[in-house]
């Protein structure tokens, strides 16, 4: 009877931990259902993590070391810092989807004079990054609540341009449609300061990954592709001009790597890995406003 | 539903794809919809005929097109300005949707006067057709959203619909001539 008893309230026990999405040795710090996800941030026992959750599936959006916050804690992230050696010393940015913010608060950093424009669709993630993640807003970092397609066109009409652009608005889950579409991307190069890049955080795996290659290349010609072996992402890096040679790339790299040491950012392993190897399937139909089932092939593999 | 769903499509390169923009849509195409309901009731008071009938569908049909041509310099003209997106997506929409959906919504209650015969009927008549046009509705939006979104672009779907609205109308004048013979 005993036993009975023990083993109905372990079944019960797992249940409620398998609803709240979240594993035993896992602190649900807040909660918060906003107009597009359910919003969690959760202490882990070496992080504290950000999550974005639909049911039972819950995906890491950022993740940062309690101990050590300036470590990234993200394969994805590190990667995206290959932006760096296409664009050494970039004075505008753009960021599209701030989760955590760890990347603008990370090139703040170590930017002395940049000026970053962080464009976010969900009020509530910004707040939640404030106040769990140390994301600081200021005259040199500002936010912007607004759909990102919306944000670029818009600062087209007032001929603004920036250095660098970082696209990092796919939750994994679903993925924006209109963000991904070679329109949107030729908008976002024409936002480019000439000598810009593209750094774009995308999936490696599903047919997607064919579809949206060739739409990079329609829209800027050869690209870099940042693929490492760990991780299910890829970085793509675009530039507005030709692509700077082998040369370049590793005396940029050189140059950051001091500053880029407590990031944990390999930077100097990144110009190798750079790649403007056709790896995919070059028939496959760019993405258009027109055609654009980006969550429909991304579910295809 | 069909056309509401590619609304949302067409909308979002200017407008995002926010709730705001399916707001703005099904707020339009309700209003549409209402106002074609009354006019067709209207319009079935007057000698209505078949052929008058298959006269919507040719109307709805040549409206239907040129929405393809003019979205995007709509668009621009409202981008250029309305700043906020909640309204620059209601008045799009407007613009863009309300011819096409008002005519759609005549069709209904003339179909109604056209197939009663007799008044105890009339319940079950309006019955079916509703029953027809709703399933109607769901197909259309689990096949756009499911599969023809995957296959054919945005304006050739559009086309398509535009097709369908012709030939049905055609089929509708042509059997008014059936009708006269019998």
């Amino acid at each position: 009877m005993h036993d009975i008893r023990s083993i109905a309230s372990a079944i019960l026990l797992a249940c409620a931990v398998a609803s709240a999405g979240v594993a035993a040795d896992q602190q649900v710090l807040h909660r918060e259902q906003s107009l597009y996800h359910t919003i969690l941030v959760v202490a882990e026992p070496t992080r504290l993590c950000l999550k974005f959750s639909v049911r039972n599936n819950t995906r890491n959006q950022s993740c940062v070391d309690p101990h050590d916050s300036k470590r990234m804690v993200f394969g994805y992230t590190r990667m995206m810092m290959a932006a760096l050696l296409v664009v050494p010393e970039p004075e505008t940015v753009l960021v599209a989807g701030l989760g955590g913010g760890t990347l603008p608060t990370a090139l703040a950093a170590l930017l002395p004079d940049v000026r970053i424009d962080v464009v976010e669709i969900d009020p509530a993630v910004v707040k939640v990054a404030r106040t769990y993640f140390d994301f600081q807003e200021n005259e040199r970092v500002r936010v912007h609540i607004r759909d990102a397609r919306v944000f670029v066109k818009r600062a087209l009409q007032r001929g603004r341009q920036y250095d660098l652009v970082i696209l990092d608005a796919y939750s994994g889950d679903y993925i924006p449609e209109h963000l991904m579409t070679a329109e949107f991307l030729d908008e976002t190069r024409k936002l480019l300061a000439p000598g810009g890049a593209v750094v774009a955080n995308t999936l490696a795996t599903s047919q997607l990954y064919d579809h949206e290659s060739e739409t990079y290349r329609l829209v800027f010609g050869e690209f870099f592709n940042l693929r490492v072996s760990t991780s299910n992402n890829r970085v793509i890096l675009a530039t507005n001009g030709p692509l700077p040679n082998k040369a370049t790339l590793r005396a940029n790299s050189r140059t950051w790597r001091p500053a880029l040491g407590p990031y944990d950012v390999p930077i100097t392993s990144y110009p190798r890995r750079l790649s403007t190897k056709v790896d995919w399937d070059p028939t496959k139909r760019p993405l258009t406003d027109q055609y654009s089932p980006a969550n429909l092939l991304k579910g295809s593999r | 539903m069909s056309l509401e769903l590619l609304g949302g499509r067409v909308l979002a390169p200017w407008f995002g794809s926010s709730i705001y923009v399916w707001g703005s849509i099904i707020t339009v195409f309700m209003l549409s919809l209402s106002v074609g309901y009354f006019i067709g009731g209207r319009l079935s008071l007057h000698s209505p005929s078949l052929a008058k009938f298959g006269c919507m569908f040719l109307l709805a049909a040549a409206i239907l097109v040129p929405v393809i041509y003019l979205a995007e310099p709509v668009m621009i003209w409202v981008f250029d300005r309305i700043e906020d997106p909640r309204y620059g997506s209601l008045a799009a929409s407007l613009v863009l949707f309300v011819a096409p959906t008002v005519v759609l919504g005549m069709i209904s209650p003339y179909s109604v006067r056209l197939l009663v015969r007799r008044r105890e009927e009339s319940g079950k008549v309006a019955g079916t057709l509703y029953f027809v046009s709703t399933l109607g509705s769901a197909l259309g939006t689990l096949a756009t959203s499911f599969y023809f979104v995957l296959w054919f672009e945005m304006d050739t779907i559009i086309v398509v619909l535009a097709g369908t609205l012709l030939l049905l109308g055609a089929l509708g004048i042509c059997c008014r001539g059936l009708d006269r013979h019998a």
